[in-house]
């Protein structure tokens, strides 16, 4: 599966403080997560068995934080075009994304602004990310450089 | 119980070469979902001026995490893996992870304490290649929730 995504670069000049990027919705579902654990390492088991996340004391089984931080990380990427562009990415996990055992899973909306533009050709993104009525990731930023 | 502090400033120099394989990017660019034909395409990569295929920004917690186990899981420092959530992350990046890199990284405890009930533990893994040029240091706060003996509250909050 190759997007067809603009090979263009976006340009320092071309950007402006205050800027929403295009917002992008995606569903996590349980097959999500054991995918995630596969490809990354990460078998902790509130990540895919119920009795282990309720007895950590958890209502169910919730995403891999870092999985949210990847999709989140898409919204920059997908704008800047090339993702070599980011320097620097940080995120807090502020609530987990509890992912029930159905066919919608969660869903994670992810919205960003261009917060600031920096010196040496570098721009600073906010992201937020909600997933219903809850900020899942807070103080979630991403530094790129353009040409 | 508080974690000890004396741990605070301690390194764990690296242990073993990770190589980076293409379809290892392949894979996980799939697991997070992202089409971006940089993640697999050698073409594509090279015409936006990479080497080769890049790697995702997260993909570095692959190699981070497995190292900072080395302190996580030290029975000496008696960190309850049960009750640990992942409080925060950061990447600091000098160049793109790519394809064919060897890659090694030094584990180093940045900060303990203990915070309404809660165990935080900070730390921060570089990464570089075997030959010793800089990629990325990925910063972690996991948050042992309760464990300190006070009361438990939103780990977000610490």
């Amino acid at each position: 599966m190759v997007s067809a995504l603009p090979t263009t670069a976006l340009a320092y000049d071309s950007v402006a403080e205050g800027t929403e990027l295009p917002e992008i919705r995606t569903r996590v579902r349980r097959a999500d997560l054991v995918r995630y654990s596969g490809a990354s390492g990460d078998f902790n088991v509130i990540h895919w068995n119920e009795r282990a996340a309720r007895a950590a004391g958890l209502p169910d089984v919730i995403a891999h934080g870092m999985l949210t931080m990847a999709i989140a990380a898409r919204i920059v990427t997908d704008w800047v075009r090339n993702p070599g562009a980011v320097v620097e990415y940080a995120v807090r996990f502020s609530r987990p994304v509890i992912v029930p055992d159905d066919e919608d899973g969660a869903e994670l909306v992810v919205s960003a602004r261009v917060a600031k533009k920096l010196p040496d050709h570098r721009v600073r993104v906010d992201i937020i990310v909600r997933c219903g009525a809850d900020k899942v990731l807070s103080m979630a930023r991403a530094v790129v450089v353009l040409p | 119980m508080p974690l000890d502090p004396a741990f605070i400033g301690r390194t764990y120099p690296a242990v073993e070469v990770y190589e980076v394989g293409r379809e290892k990017i392949r894979e996980f660019a799939d697991a997070i979902g992202d089409p971006n034909p940089v993640y697999r395409d050698r073409g594509a990569a090279r015409a936006a001026g990479h080497q080769d295929v890049i790697a995702p920004p997260t993909f570095p917690i692959v190699i981070t995490a497995r190292i900072g186990e080395q302190v996580i899981f030290d029975p000496e420092l008696g960190l309850d893996y049960t009750k640990v959530v992942h409080g925060q992350q950061r990447f600091v990046v000098t160049r793109p992870v790519r394809a064919g890199d060897r890659l090694i990284g030094v584990l180093t405890v940045d900060n303990i304490q203990a915070a309404a009930g809660n165990d935080l533990i900070s730390t921060r893994v570089d990464v570089s290649t075997e030959d010793g040029e800089p990629v990325v240091t990925a910063y972690s706060m996991l948050v042992a929730r309760g464990t300190s003996g006070v009361a438990t509250s939103d780990p977000s909050k610490a």
